[in-house]
C-alpha cells in the first residue's frame, strides 16, 4: 500500500489528554513549526479548570487546537480534523469536537481497564470501537510502549521515559502534514540546555514517531498545506496576555514615562503580571497587591506622582476596583485597566471565555463616571489596543479600560512585529515650569485644553503644589466645591473630555461587503475571527451581508450612526446575554437583533453563518 | 527640639499650610494634631513640594486638603495603597498617611497591615478616636465593647482592636502611641515617625468632642493621667504614677506593678525600656484591657517598637538594578522580537 500524497487548504487538529501529558507544549511547538512553513494560523488552549484534578479524569484533560492553512485563518476553527488523545478521557471530554469522519490518533495505552474506569466509561464499553462504527477513522498507535521501546538505551527510567510520549505523538502529525522536524528539536536542544539527555531522549521520541509513521503506514493519506498569502513582514506568535505585556512596555519607551502596575493574580490575566515583572529594566514596576482594590489604588498613587498607572485583572476583580476607578475619573489621572474577561457572574467559569464585562466597563459604577472603553479583536491586536489605552489614558487624564478575554488572551496568532520606529508617540500633557523663573502665575491643576484635558503636575515643583480628592472640585482650582452649578459644570466637563477622545479615534470602517445594503453585522472584541469566518462563507454563497467590527466603545466612532443607518437589517452576534445590542438601540435607536451564545467558548462559525443566512429568509 | 511656637516658627508652619479653611468641629483634636505636623515639617528640612499626604475618608481624612504640601484624598481605607504605589514609584517623596480608625482599621484593614508588613517608608498616623465621627457617631473597631452609640443601642458587641498588637502581629517596624491633649509629646512621635525609614505606625489618640468625648479622659485628665499614662524612654525603667511612685517589673514574662514607696524593689530589677527588643514590645502593646479601672497596667506612650530593616522600595530599586545590569539597556524590538520570528517575503 502506498501513501497518497493530498493538498489541503484548511486543516485542524486538536491535541488532549491529561494535563501531565505535554498537550500544551506539543501544541505549541507545532504551531511554531507551522507558522515556520508559512501558513496562516490560529490556536487555542484549553486548560482544565481544576488544577490538581485526578490524573486520567476527565476533568484532568488538556487540549490545545490548531487551526492553519493556506489561506488567511481567523480562528482556531469550531472543530477538528484530526484529534489525538493520548487517553479514554481525553477521548470523552473531545470526541464532540472532531469533525464528522475526522481521524482520531489514539494512544492505545491509555485505553486499559483503569483508564476507562477514571473516564467513567461502562466496563465493558468499547468506546474506540464505538467512534469507529460512528464513522470515525481510527489510527491506534501504542505510543506508551514504543516510547520506551524507542528510549530503552538511553538509561532513562520508566517514568522519564514516558514523559517523551508527546513528542512520539509529535512526530507522527508531523509526518502527517510533512512538518519539518528541525524547529522542535532546535527549541528541545535550548530548553533542555542543562539536562542533553532529556532533550536527547525527546528528540530520539520525536524521530521514531515520524519513522514510525513512515514505517508501518498507517496513515493512507499525507497531507500538504501550501503557504499562505500572508502581508510580507517578520512575524511571531503571540497570545493576547503576552502582547498586552509589550504593548505596555512599548509605551513606556515612546511616552518616556515609567510605568506601574498594581495587580492581584487571578485567570485568565495573571500572565500579564508575570510578563511585565521580568521588564523592570524597561522602568516598569510591579506590584502584587494584597487585593484587587489595593492593585488598582497604588496605581492610582504612582499615576499622581508621574507614571502610567495599570492595573490588570479580570471581571469580578474589575467589580472590585469600581470604587477606584470612579476615584481616577475624578482625580483626572492617567489609569489603564485591562479586563480579560472570564464567564460570569461570579466565580463562574474562571477557565472559560466570555465577552459579558462590556456593560460593566460602560456603565458599572456609582455616579455619572465616563471613562473610555477599547476591546481587542485578536490576540495580536491586545498589542495595538493596548498601546492606544496607554496613549489615550496618558493625553486625555483619564481611566481606560481594554476588554480582552480569555479566548485571545491565551490563544495565539501570528502578529506582524511593528517598526519601532513607526509607533506613534505618547505626549503626556506634564506640565512642569521653571521653579525659579519668574513667572507667578497661579496653578490651576482644574484647567482644561482644548479636549477638556487637565495638566498632569507631578510632585517635585514647588509652583505646582496642589491636593486632588474624590470629592466634587471647584473648576480650575480644584478646591472642595459642595456649588449645585459647579458639581453640574463638572460632570458634564467630564462626560466631554472622554466625548473629546472621539475626535482622535479612526472612524468606523465596513471590515466586509459594500458600505450598505440588507444586513451589516456588528461585532465586538474577540468574536472577529468567527464572525469574519461566516461572513465570507456566508458572502461565498452570495448572501449580501457586510461587517463592521467595533474596537472603541466608549467613546463610539463620530461616523457610526451614519454607517448603521444605511442598512435595512442590523445583528450583533456577542458571547454574553446581549449588551452591546442595547448600546446600539440606546445610542442610535436602531433596529437591532442579537445573537447570543454562552457556553464559555468562541462563537461557532457554522452556527453563527447558519443565523446570518436565516436573516435572508 | 522645642514646641514651643515662637513669631517665626509660626511663619513657617503657616508656610506649609494650605488656604483652604479648616473645618472640623470646634474643639475637635485634629486641630493639634495638624499644627504639630505643620509645625515640625520645617524644621526636617525637606521642602514642601517633595512631601505627599495621603488620606482616606473621615474626619481626619481632610487633612492633606489643609496641607500646603502635595496630597491625595482617596477613597475609603484605601489610603495605604495609594500610598504605596505613590512611594514605590517616587521613592524620593516623604510620603504620609493619614488615617483613622474606621478608615485604617475597619474598611482599610487589610492595607494598613499589608503595608506594615512590606515596610515600605510611610509615615501612617493613625488618628483613633474610637468612633465613626463623619458618619455622626456610630461605634468604631477600637470602641470599648458595650459602647452605646447610634448603631448600638444596647451597647456594642464587637471587641475592640488593640491596634499596637495588631501592628506589632504584621510585622510592622515601629510602633508608637501618643495623644492630641500632650502637644509636646505628640511632635516628637511625629518626628520620630519621620526619622524611621519604614513604614511608621503612630497611634494618636484624639479626641471627638461631638460624638465621643472624654474617650480618653482617663489618660488626659490631669487627675487620673499619673496612674494611667506611662511615657516610655529608651534605656529607662517603666515608672508612672506621682513622683514616679509605681514601677513596672518583669515576672518571667508577667508584667507585675510595684508601689516603689510600699515595696523594696531596686531600679535595675525594673522593665528597663528597650524599644528593639520585640519580645518586650509585644509585652507592651498588651497593656491595653481597661487596666485604668481595675488599677492594673498603665498605657504606653511613646515609641514602644523600633527595628531597622530595609524598606520595600530600597529592596525594589536593588532589583531594578539588577535588572539593568543582567538584561542592559532596553532593547524594544528585540523584546517584540521574542525567541522565535519568520519572515514572509
Ligand atoms: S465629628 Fe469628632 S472627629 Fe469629626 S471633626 Fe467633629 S469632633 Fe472631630
Amino acid at each position: 500500500m502506498s501513501v497518497i500524497e493530498k493538498h489541503k487548504k484548511v486543516v485542524t487538529v486538536r491535541f488532549s489528554g491529561d494535563s501531565g501529558d505535554g498537550i500544551q507544549l506539543t501544541g505549541s511547538q507545532f504551531s511554531n513549526t507551522t507558522a515556520l512553513s508559512g501558513n496562516d494560523l490560529s490556536t487555542f488552549p484549553d486548560y482544565p479548570a481544576e488544577i490538581r484534578a485526578p490524573a486520567g479524569s476527565v476533568h484532568g484533560v488538556s487540549a490545545f487546537q490548531i487551526n492553519f492553512g493556506s489561506q488567511r485563518i481567523h480562528t482556531p476553527g469550531d472543530s477538528c480534523d484530526v484529534l489525538v488523545v493520548m487517553n479514554a478521557a481525553a477521548l470523552k471530554a473531545n470526541i464532540t469536537s472532531l469533525k464528522p469522519g475526522g481521524i482520531i490518533i489514539a494512544n492505545m495505552d491509555g485505553f486499559g481497564k483503569k483508564d476507562l474506569a477514571l473516564a467513567r466509561y461502562d466496563k465493558t464499553s468499547d468506546p474506540l470501537g464505538d467512534a469507529k462504527k460512528s464513522g470515525f477513522q481510527l489510527i491506534k498507535i501504542d505510543v506508551t510502549k514504543l516510547t520506551r521501546e524507542s528510549l530503552k538505551d538511553t538509561g532513562l527510567s520508566t517514568k522519564e521515559m514516558d514523559r517523551s510520549k508527546n513528542m512520539f505523538v509529535l512526530g507522527v502529525v508531523y509526518w502527517l502534514y510533512n512538518r519539518p522536524l528541525d524547529p522542535t528539536i532546535e527549541f528541545l536542544t535550548s530548553k533542555f540546555k542543562s539536562k542533553p539527555e532529556i532533550a536527547e531522549a525527546n528528540i530520539k521520541a520525536m524521530k521514531d514517531g515520524y519513522s514510525f509513521a513512515i514505517a508501518t503506514e498507517v496513515f493512507s493519506e499525507r497531507y500538504t498545506i501550501e503557504a499562505a498569502p500572508i502581508e510580507p513582514g517578520s512575524y511571531r506568535n503571540i497570545t493576547g496576555n503576552d502582547a498586552v505585556v509589550l504593548a505596555i512596555a512599548s509605551a513606556a519607551q515612546t511616552s518616556d514615562l515609567p510605568v506601574f502596575l498594581g495587580s492581584y493574580p487571578i485567570t485568565p490575566a495573571s500572565e500579564i503580571l508575570h510578563g511585565l515583572s521580568k521588564l523592570k529594566h524597561y522602568g516598569i514596576t510591579t506590584f502584587q497587591a494584597e487585593d484587587e482594590i489595593a492593585a488598582i489604588t497604588s496605581a492610582i498613587g504612582a499615576s499622581y506622582g508621574g507614571s502610567i498607572g495599570v492595573t490588570s485583572s479580570s471581571g469580578p476583580g474589575v467589580a472590585l476596583k469600581s470604587e477606584a476607578i470612579a476615584l481616577a475619573t475624578m482625580l483626572e489621572l492617567p489609569l489603564v485597566i485591562i479586563n480579560v474577561q472570564r464567564a460570569g457572574p461570579s466565580t463562574g467559569l474562571p477557565t472559560k471565555t466570555e465577552q459579558s464585562d462590556l456593560f460593566q466597563a460602560l456603565y458599572g459604577r456609582a455616579g455619572d463616571c465616563p471613562v473610555a472603553v477599547l476591546a481587542a479583536r485578536s490576540p495580536a491586536d491586545c498589542y495595538a489596543m493596548t498601546y492606544e489605552a496607554c496613549k489615550i489614558a496618558v493625553e486625555h487624564m483619564i481611566p481606560v479600560i481594554m476588554l480582552s478575554d480569555g479566548y485571545i488572551a491565551n490563544g495565539a496568532e501570528p502578529w506582524k512585529l511593528p517598526e519601532v520606529k513607526d509607533l506613534y508617540a505618547i505626549k503626556p500633557p506634564l506640565y512642569r515650569p521653571a521653579e525659579n523663573g519668574s513667572d507667578a502665575s497661579p496653578f490651576f491643576p482644574y484647567s482644561r485644553n482644548e479636549d477638556f484635558v487637565r495638566p498632569w503636575a507631578i510632585p517635585g515643583n514647588k509652583k505646582t503644589i496642589h491636593r486632588i480628592g474624590g470629592l466634587e472640585k471647584e473648576d480650575q482650582t480644584g478646591n472642595i466645591s459642595y456649588d449645585p452649578d459647579n458639581h453640574q459644570h463638572m460632570t458634564r466637563m467630564r462626560e466631554e473630555k472622554r466625548d473629546a477622545i472621539a475626535k482622535k479615534i479612526p472612524l468606523q470602517t465596513i471590515d466586509e461587503g459594500p458600505d450598505q445594503g440588507p444586513l451589516l453585522v456588528v461585532g465586538w472584541g474577540s468574536t472577529y475571527g468567527s464572525i469574519k469566518s461566516a461572513i465570507m462563507e456566508a458572502r461565498e454563497e452570495g448572501y449580501a451581508v457586510s461587517f463592521t467590527h467595533l474596537k472603541y466603545l466608549s467613546p463610539l466612532p463620530l461616523n457610526l450612526g451614519d454607517l448603521l443607518s444605511r442598512f435595512d437589517k442590523i445583528l450583533v452576534p456577542e458571547i454574553n446575554n446581549g449588551q452591546l445590542i442595547h448600546v446600539l438601540r440606546d445610542t442610535y435607536q436602531v433596529q437591532v437583533e442579537g445573537f447570543n451564545k454562552v457556553r464559555g467558548q468562541p462563537l461557532k462559525v457554522h452556527e453563527l453563518k447558519a443565523a446570518i443566512i436565516e436573516e435572508f429568509s | 527640639m522645642s514646641t514651643l511656637t515662637t513669631p517665626s516658627k509660626e511663619k513657617k508652619r503657616k508656610s506649609y499650610a494650605s488656604n483652604q479653611e479648616v473645618r472640623w468641629c470646634p474643639g475637635c483634636g485634629d486641630y493639634t494634631i495638624l499644627k504639630q505636623v505643620q509645625t515640625l515639617l520645617p524644621t526636617l528640612g525637606v521642602e514642601p513640594e517633595n512631601i505627599a499626604f495621603v488620606a482616606g475618608i473621615g474626619c481626619s481624612s481632610r487633612f492633606p486638603y489643609y496641607m500646603d504640601t502635595y496630597g491625595i484624598h482617596g477613597i475609603h481605607g484605601r489610603a495605604p495603597a495609594i500610598a504605596t504605589g505613590l512611594k514605590t514609584s517616587r521613592p524620593d517623596l516623604s510620603v504620609w498617611v493619614i488615617t483613622g480608625d474606621g478608615d485604617g482599621l475597619s474598611i482599610g484593614g487589610n492595607h494598613l497591615i499589608h503595608s506594615l508588613r512590606r515596610n515600605i517608608d510611610l509615615n501612617i498616623l493613625l488618628f483613633n478616636n474610637e468612633i465613626y465621627g463623619l458618619t455622626k457617631g456610630q461605634y468604631s473597631p477600637t470602641s470599648q465593647k458595650g459602647h452605646i452609640s447610634k448603631s448600638s443601642p444596647q451597647g456594642s458587641l464587637d471587641n475592640p482592636f488593640n491596634p499596637l498588637s495588631l501592628a506589632l502581629g504584621s510585622r510592622g517596624t515601629f510602633l508608637a502611641r501618643t495623644m492630641d491633649r500632650d502637644p509636646k509629646h505628640l511632635q516628637k512621635m511625629l518626628e520620630r515617625s519621620y526619622q524611621h525609614k519604614g513604614t511608621s505606625l503612630l497611634e494618636i489618640y484624639q479626641n471627638c468632642i461631638v460624638f465621643n468625648d472624654g474617650a480618653f479622659e482617663p489618660y488626659t485628665n490631669k487627675a487620673t493621667r499619673n496612674k494611667t499614662s506611662l511615657y516610655l524612654q529608651q534605656d529607662q525603667p517603666l515608672l508612672f504614677g506621682e513622683n514616679n511612685r509605681y514601677g513596672v517589673r518583669l515576672d518571667g514574662l508577667k508584667p507585675v506593678v510595684v508601689d516603689l514607696q510600699e515595696e523594696e524593689v531596686s531600679a535595675d530589677e525594673l522593665w528597663i525600656h528597650d524599644e528593639s527588643d520585640k519580645t518586650k514590645a509585644w509585652l507592651l502593646t498588651t497593656f491595653f484591657e481597661n487596666n485604668f479601672k481595675d488599677n492594673l497596667l498603665p498605657r504606653p506612650f511613646g515609641v514602644l517598637y523600633s527595628e531597622q530593616i530595609p524598606t520595600y522600595e530600597e529592596q525594589l530599586q536593588i532589583q531594578i538594578e539588577q535588572a539593568k545590569e543582567r538584561h542592559g539597556k532596553p532593547d524594544l524590538e528585540k523584546l517584540l522580537k521574542g525567541n522565535d520570528t519568520w519572515v514572509v517575503r
